[in-house]
C-alpha cells in the first residue's frame, strides 16, 4: 500500500505532457507542514509501506527534509519524484540526512536543447545530469524517468543509453498518459505507430543487454493497446494520493470525475476515508469494475482498466476503458490516432496566477 | 550460484524491516516489496554487508541444530533468488 503526497503543483518546469490537472492548485491552498505530518503519521499506522513524494515538484516545498525525516523516522520507504533541477548539493545532503532511500530522476530528452525545449526550462537539462551525478555520489540507487511522445520517442534507443552511462539502476521509459495537460495536448503528442514499434524495439533491446543491471520499466501507450492497464493497481485498491491541497484521491486524475466528493485529509482521517469513503468504494475492486468486465478472466489483472480514461474519452467513469478491444468506444482511441495532428502547437502546463 | 565465500549485502535502495501492521518482515525496494517466508527473513536478518555466506551457514546450522550441508544447499539457493530479485548483492 502506497500513499503518493502531491505536495505541490508549483514546479519550474512547463512541459506540455504533464499529467497534473489543469485547474493546478496554488501555493496558498497548500496544506501546512503540521498536515502532512500528521498524514504520515496516519499512514503509517494504516499500513501505507511507500510514501512517493510528488508534484508539481516536490522540491519547491521548502519543509520537504521536515516530510522526508518523518517518513523514514516511521520506516516508511521514502521516494522523491523529482525533476531534478532543484536538487544542489546542499539539497542533496539534506536529504541523504533526513533518510531518503531512492530518487527518480525525470529527463525529458537526451541533449540539452531537446530537453530545455520540451521542460520549458534554460538550463534544466544540464541541472538534471548534474543532479543525477548527486544521486549516484551519495549512494543511492537511480531511477531515470523517460516520458516520450511524438517529439522524442526516436530517441528511446539514445535515452536508454544514456541512462546506462548516467549510472542508472532502473530506467522507465514512459509512453505519455493521456489525462490533464497531456489530454489537453494529445493531438501533438501521440506518436506514429512506427514510433511506437522502434521504442519497444528499442526497450527490449536495451532488457537484453543489460540483464539484471539495469531494470527497465516500459510504459505502454493506452492508444494502442488491446487491453487497458491495471490503473493504480486498481481503483482504491493499492494507493492514496492526497493532492496538494488535501483531497484524497484513488489516482491523481480523479479529481476531474464529476459526482464525487473526494474528502479532505483536513477534516477525515485516512483510516475513515480508505474503509469507509464511498469515493474509494465506488470503483473498488471486481464489485465496483464495470458490469461486463465483472465476468471476465482479466477482470482481476485490470479491474476494467482507468475510470479516468473511461471518463475523459467515453463522458461516463462507470464505462470500460475505452482501451479494451471489447469496449464499444474503443474505436475513439483509434479516431484520436488518426486526427492527431503533428503540427498542433503544444500548450505549456502553467499557473495561472 | 552463489560462493561460501561471497559476501552478501543489501543493494542501494532495498529495506528489510519488521512491519507491526501485518505482523511481518518485508523487503521493500523503489517500486515493489516481497514478504520473505520464514527461513528467507532467517537469512535476511544475518546479512550485515560483513558477514560471509559461510559464516550466515555457520550461524544457522547452530542457531537450528540442523545439517550444514542441507543448510548451505538451501541458504545458496535463496541467495541466488535474492539476487535475481534485486533485494541484494554480492
Amino acid at each position: 500500500m502506497g500513499l503518493i503526497a502531491e505536495l505541490t503543483h508549483r514546479c519550474p518546469l512547463s512541459c506540455a505532457y504533464c499529467s497534473n490537472p489543469l485547474e493546478l492548485e496554488r501555493a496558498s491552498a497548500e496544506l501546512d507542514t503540521a498536515t502532512w505530518l500528521d498524514v504520515l503519521d496516519q499512514a503509517a499506522a494504516l499500513g501505507v509501506l511507500h510514501v512517493h513524494f510528488t508534484g508539481g515538484e516536490p522540491m519547491a516545498r521548502k519543509d520537504l527534509t521536515q516530510l522526508v525525516r518523518r517518513a523514514a523516522e516511521l520506516e516508511l520507504y521514502t521516494n522523491l519524484i523529482t525533476s531534478g533541477v532543484l536538487l544542489d548539493d546542499r539539497a542533496m545532503d539534506a536529504l541523504m540526512a533526513a533518510g531518503i532511500d531512492h530518487i527518480q530522476l525525470s529527463l525529458q530528452d537526451i541533449e540539452p536543447e531537446a530537453g530545455d525545449r520540451s521542460g520549458g526550462l534554460k538550463g534544466g537539462h544540464a541541472k538534471k545530469l548534474a543532479a543525477a551525478e548527486r544521486i549516484r555520489a551519495a549512494g543511492l540507487p537511480l531511477t531515470l524517468n523517460f516520458v516520450i511522445h511524438r517529439g522524442n520517442a526516436d530517441r528511446t534507443a539514445q535515452m536508454l543509453d544514456l541512462g546506462e552511462a548516467l549510472g542508472a539502476t532502473r530506467i522507465e521509459i514512459a509512453h505519455t498518459q493521456y489525462y490533464g495537460w497531456g489530454l489537453l495536448n494529445r493531438g501533438a503528442l501521440l506518436p506514429t505507430f512506427a514510433q511506437l514499434e522502434s521504442a519497444t524495439a528499442a526497450v527490449e533491446a536495451a532488457r537484453a543487454r543489460f540483464g539484471a543491471r539495469i531494470a527497465v520499466d516500459y510504459v505502454v501507450p493506452d492508444y494502442f493497446a488491446a487491453r487497458p492497464k491495471a490503473c493504480m493497481g486498481g481503483w482504491g485498491r493499492r494507493f492514496i494520493n492526497v493532492s496538494p491541497s488535501g483531497k484524497a484521491l484513488p489516482c491523481h486524475a480523479a479529481e476531474t470525475l464529476p459526482g464525487f466528493a473526494f474528502p479532505s485529509v483536513r477534516e477525515v482521517s485516512l483510516a475513515d476515508i480508505w474503509t469507509g469513503a464511498e469515493a474509494f468504494q465506488r470503483f473498488r475492486g471486481v464489485e465496483g469494475a464495470p458490469e461486463a468486465c465483472r465476468s471476465c478472466e482479466r477482470v482481476e489483472i485490470d479491474w476494467g482498466g482507468c475510470r479516468c480514461q473511461a471518463f475523459a474519452l467515453a463522458g461516463d467513469a462507470s464505462r470500460i476503458d475505452p482501451a479494451c478491444v471489447l469496449s464499444p468506444d474503443h474505436a475513439l482511441m483509434r479516431q484520436a490516432i488518426e486526427a492527431a495532428d503533428f503540427d498542433a502547437p503544444l500548450t505549456p502546463r502553467l499557473i495561472r496566477r | 550460484m552463489t560462493a561460501p565465500g561471497e559476501t552478501p549485502r543489501f543493494r542501494p535502495g532495498v529495506k528489510f524491516r519488521f512491519d507491526p501492521v501485518r505482523q511481518a518482515w518485508m523487503v521493500l525496494a523503489p517500486e515493489k516489496l516481497f514478504l520473505p517466508d520464514e527461513i528467507a527473513v532467517e537469512v535476511l536478518k544475518r546479512i550485515d554487508g560483513t558477514r560471509t555466506t559461510a559464516l550466515i551457514v555457520d550461524d544457522l546450522a547452530q542457531a537450528f541444530q540442523a545439517p550444514r550441508e542441507t543448510i548451505e544447499t538451501d541458504v545458496r539457493a535463496m541467495l541466488a533468488d535474492l539476487v535475481q530479485r534485486g533485494a541484494i548483492s554480492l
